[in-house]
């Protein structure tokens, strides 16, 4: 592909030393940690060679991540031994462990987009003549040659932000590189890639792997980590199940293993069948929105026990697009018709009163870390369930019932929400609007980043909502779940609608063909 | 569960409970320390009298404090407090007739329509206050600092650097009146801290209160009408201070410019030392009283004990340092505590 080979320069390498003989990097004794009572690890046992790219799966709350921080120093409390290179280690801080060759990089970038990317690759120990000021020429040069290593041509004098977020990535990985690490742990790194970003990151993470570095490579898309890890470490519930060779595995049996059970129908949202009924009665209607940002003219139409589908790649718009129908954001032309009546919200309350609801893609925007479950639970819907005064004991009731439909873990109302794992957070997000059904529901990435259990557990949810009428926008730059979904599939390019499809057999390539 | 297993989670959760509780458990150790230290120091300190002038002065200052409560509880701040409060009790010196030998141009007018009057005026401030911060969208810390010199400058025109001695009778008995030997501004904040506790504690409005300083996105996106709340409560902390300012100018006796200079920094240092979070969402009333109880017993102790005064200005400076450094180290362990 022309578009890759221009930043890809180089051949790869004869593969090196690298498999079961090769010796231990990072070793993991007995180790053992929980948050406020929960257990998110149990005794765990794990190793990383050196030179092996080692895949982490699980679902989430297996403890993978928690793992993942204690390595990365994150977390410095904790019960087992730590040894790198055999030696015992114990870091109080993610800069203790860079020092001692451990880097991370996390799902959400660490980039400042306006800064230039040798700036970014530098952030912090910038190259500095006499006096303090900064040596530019050194700066930009060593960096150039950084990049260069990797494989990558990349000015380091452009700015970050212009950058496609794939490169972004591969910048911050050299930046936690170049700071000397052995091991580099990275956490969800092709979630917001596209194909042809995840073949170039896989070429460069082949060709540190040659170079003697260990990867690990979390990830929820386990073809991405059956086609470059070396080894695969299942977690279940704060357990380690197996470590294997990928090559011994398949997609199904590691789901196997990070289920606990068989794998039946695992391979949902490859395609779909549509079948969108027109007449069913039109809830509401955009026209012609656009934000004078990122949206442009976009037109939609949503049906009564209909579930719409909005795809596209990351950046096109679906975010711009969700918070502008929940009166988030303002509107600047375009209408907004509800119920034949067209409305301008001026607030996000507003949007609620007209029974609108959304969960956006980030759950910690919407959740209430430190306060009880119960609460992060009624606050959308205490000016149903109370006048003036609160009637806690009400909201207790609620709660519980949908903690018990939504088999939210641990089943109890009064646990500080930050001690849930992601997943039961989603559905504590989504428990908020069921209370009483909203006319319109507006889902932002629903199952992204979440397990195979949860995932399951929120399309059966989503669908039962279809089902009991409420007119349900699904926005996601995951084809799965769209697929799995939507009864209509839109799709945004760059803020704009480029097709509709709402009959007939489509699929992962006609959807990725479209955006 | 294996007994290891439970013993543990107890020690966690115990661990958890500190965490949670140190906002408060600090604030209250802080009293009772003051408490032992003064009256072993000062015999007087333990008489009725004295707890009574301890709670008299803290009066007035009290009822500033619980407006700055759901202020500080939405993590939004209010400078104009003091200034406020002076120039509504000014403002309804200027609604009250004033002896001959007050050289002050006023409208006089009959009592109860000049207390209306002038908590309309306090209304109409708080309002221009919400609306500037919610509307407009100016950072409460700067709209409000605006507000303090608007209010200043009310102030020193309304008195030209005159005094002003004479207040609605109805005023004077709560400022300055007793009842039984209770001061009825006791009487007043402590009414006013009831309420404002019930407010918080069991309406709808209060939960806002708390949400909305917790996670202010995270309110949005529940389609709380975040606007709404923190218009609130800048109308309830300006309708407070202006409450005070009025039973304060009977309080004092007179109404005069710079009336309240020192309250502005006692009533945030009151709700602060209380442990009511500077982040919002954390905190409340029963915060804000042992706030209150500690400076009024600090103040009251330091006079007993017959500290240089100057010394006093430096010592009320440094608890108000201890309080923010547990105040912020508190707000840490709690995010601590849930995080995972």
């Amino acid at each position: 592909m022309s578009a890759s080979s221009s930043t890809l320069t180089g051949g790869a390498k004869a593969p090196s030393v690298s498999g079961p003989h090769a010796e231990p990097i990072l070793e993991m004794r007995h180790v053992s940690k929980s948050f406020g009572g929960v257990k998110a690890l149990r005794d765990v046992d794990f190793s990383i060679l050196q030179g092996e790219i080692h895949g982490l799966v699980g679902e989430n709350g297996a403890g993978k991540s928690t793992m993942m921080k204690i390595i990365a120093g994150v977390h410095a409390g904790f019960e087992g031994e730590m040894l790198v290179s055999g030696q015992p280690v114990h870091f109080r801080s993610a800069r203790d462990a860079l020092a001692a060759g451990i880097g991370m990089v996390h799902q959400e970038l660490s980039v400042i987009p306006d800064l230039s990317v040798a700036e970014n690759v530098f952030l912090g120990h910038q190259p500095v003549m006499a006096g303090g000021v900064i040596d530019w020429r050194r700066m930009n040069d060593t960096a150039r040659q950084q990049i260069a290593s990797l494989g990558l041509d990349i000015d380091p004098t452009t700015r970050m932000g212009s950058l496609p977020v794939g490169l972004q990535q591969l910048v911050e990985l050299s930046r936690v590189l170049f700071s000397g690490a052995k091991l580099i742990i990275l956490d969800e790194p092709t979630s917001a890639l596209s194909p042809p970003e995840i073949e170039r990151l896989f070429t460069v993470l082949r060709r540190l792997r040659d170079d003697g570095r260990s990867i690990v490579f979390i990830s929820h898309f386990l073809d991405d980590v059956l086609a470059i890890a070396d080894r695969v470490t299942v977690f279940r519930n704060g357990e380690k199940v197996i470590t294997e060779q990928a090559s011994a595995l398949t997609k199904d049996s590691v789901i196997a293993h990070m289920i606990g059970r068989g794998s039946a129908n695992m391979h949902m949202g490859e395609s779909a069948t549509l079948a969108a009924d027109d007449s069913k009665p039109v809830i509401l209607t955009v026209e012609q929105a656009s934000d004078g940002r990122m949206l442009h003219d976009v037109s939609l139409t949503l049906r009564k026990g209909e579930i719409s589908g909005v795809y596209g790649f990351m950046g096109c718009g679906l975010i711009e697009l969700a918070r502008t129908l929940f009166g988030k954001n303002a509107l600047k032309t375009g209408t907004l018709v509800i119920d034949g009546k067209p409305i301008r919200f001026a607030s996000t309350s507003a949007a609620r009163e007209a029974g609108i609801a959304y969960v956006p893609e980030n759950r910690r925007m919407m959740l209430f870390r430190t306060e009880p479950v119960y609460k992060n639970i009624s606050i959308a819907i205490l000016d149903r369930i109370h006048s003036i005064f609160l009637k806690t004991g009400r909201e207790r009731e609620i709660s519980e019932t949908h903690i018990k439909d939504l088999q939210i873990r641990p089943p109890r109302t009064d646990i500080a929400l930050g001690n849930l794992s992601g997943g039961n957070q989603q559905k504590v997000a989504l428990a908020k609007w069921l209370t009483h059904l909203p006319h319109v529901l507006i889902l932002s990435e629903p199952t992204r980043g979440m397990d195979v259990g949860a995932k399951e557990d929120v399309i059966r949810i989503v669908k039962a909502l279809r089902d009991r009428g409420v007119a349900i926008l699904v926005l996601s730059t995951e084809p799965e779940t769209i697929l799995t979904l939507a009864d209509r599939v839109t799709v945004m390019k760059k803020g704009m609608v480029v097709k509709e499809f709402s009959h007939g057999h489509i699929d992962k390539s006609d959807l990725l063909a479209a955006a | 569960m294996t007994l290891a297993d439970s013993t543990k989670s107890q020690k966690s959760s115990l661990k958890q409970l500190l965490s949670d509780q140190m906002r408060n458990i600090a604030p209250i150790f802080t009293l009772i320390i003051l408490v032992l230290f003064f009256a072993v120091q000062s015999p007087v300190f333990f008489s009725v009298a004295n707890l009574l002038n301890i709670l008299s002065n803290a009066s007035i200052t009290g009822i500033i404090a619980v407006g700055l409560t759901f202020v500080i509880l939405t993590g939004e701040i209010d400078l104009s407090v003091a200034a406020l409060a002076n120039a509504i009790g000014i403002t309804m010196a200027f609604f009250t007739i004033q002896p001959d030998y007050v050289n002050i141009a006023t409208i006089p007018l009959p009592g109860l329509i000049c207390i209306v009057l002038t908590l309309a005026s306090a209304l109409a401030l708080g309002a221009v206050t919400a609306f500037g911060v919610t509307k407009i969208g100016i950072p409460s810390f700067i709209m409000t600092l605006a507000m303090m010199q608007i209010a200043n400058g009310v102030s020193a025109l309304l008195v030209r650097g005159q005094i002003a001695y004479t207040f609605p009778d109805l005023i004077t008995l709560l400022g300055a009146g007793k009842i039984f030997g209770l001061r009825w501004s006791i009487i007043v904040c402590s009414l006013l801290l009831l309420f404002a506790h019930l407010v918080l504690t069991y309406t709808r409005f209060g939960r806002y209160v708390f949400m909305v300083g917790g996670n202010r996105e995270a309110a949005e996106y529940s389609g709380v009408n975040v606007k709404m709340i923190i218009g609130a409560v800048m109308i309830i902390s300006a309708m407070c201070s202006g409450l005070a300012g009025m039973l304060g100018v009977a309080y004092f006796g007179s109404a005069q410019q710079n009336g309240f200079d020192d309250f502005l920094l006692t009533a945030i240092s009151a709700v602060v030392v209380g442990g009511t979070s500077l982040f919002g969402g954390r905190g409340g009333i029963g915060n804000t009283i042992i706030g209150l109880l500690v400076l009024g017993v600090l103040n009251n102790g330091l006079d007993l004990i017959q500290i240089d005064s100057f010394l006093k200005i430096l010592i009320r400076g440094l608890i108000l340092l201890a309080a923010l450094v547990i105040n912020v180290y508190a707000q840490k362990l709690k995010e601590g505590g849930a995080e995972g």
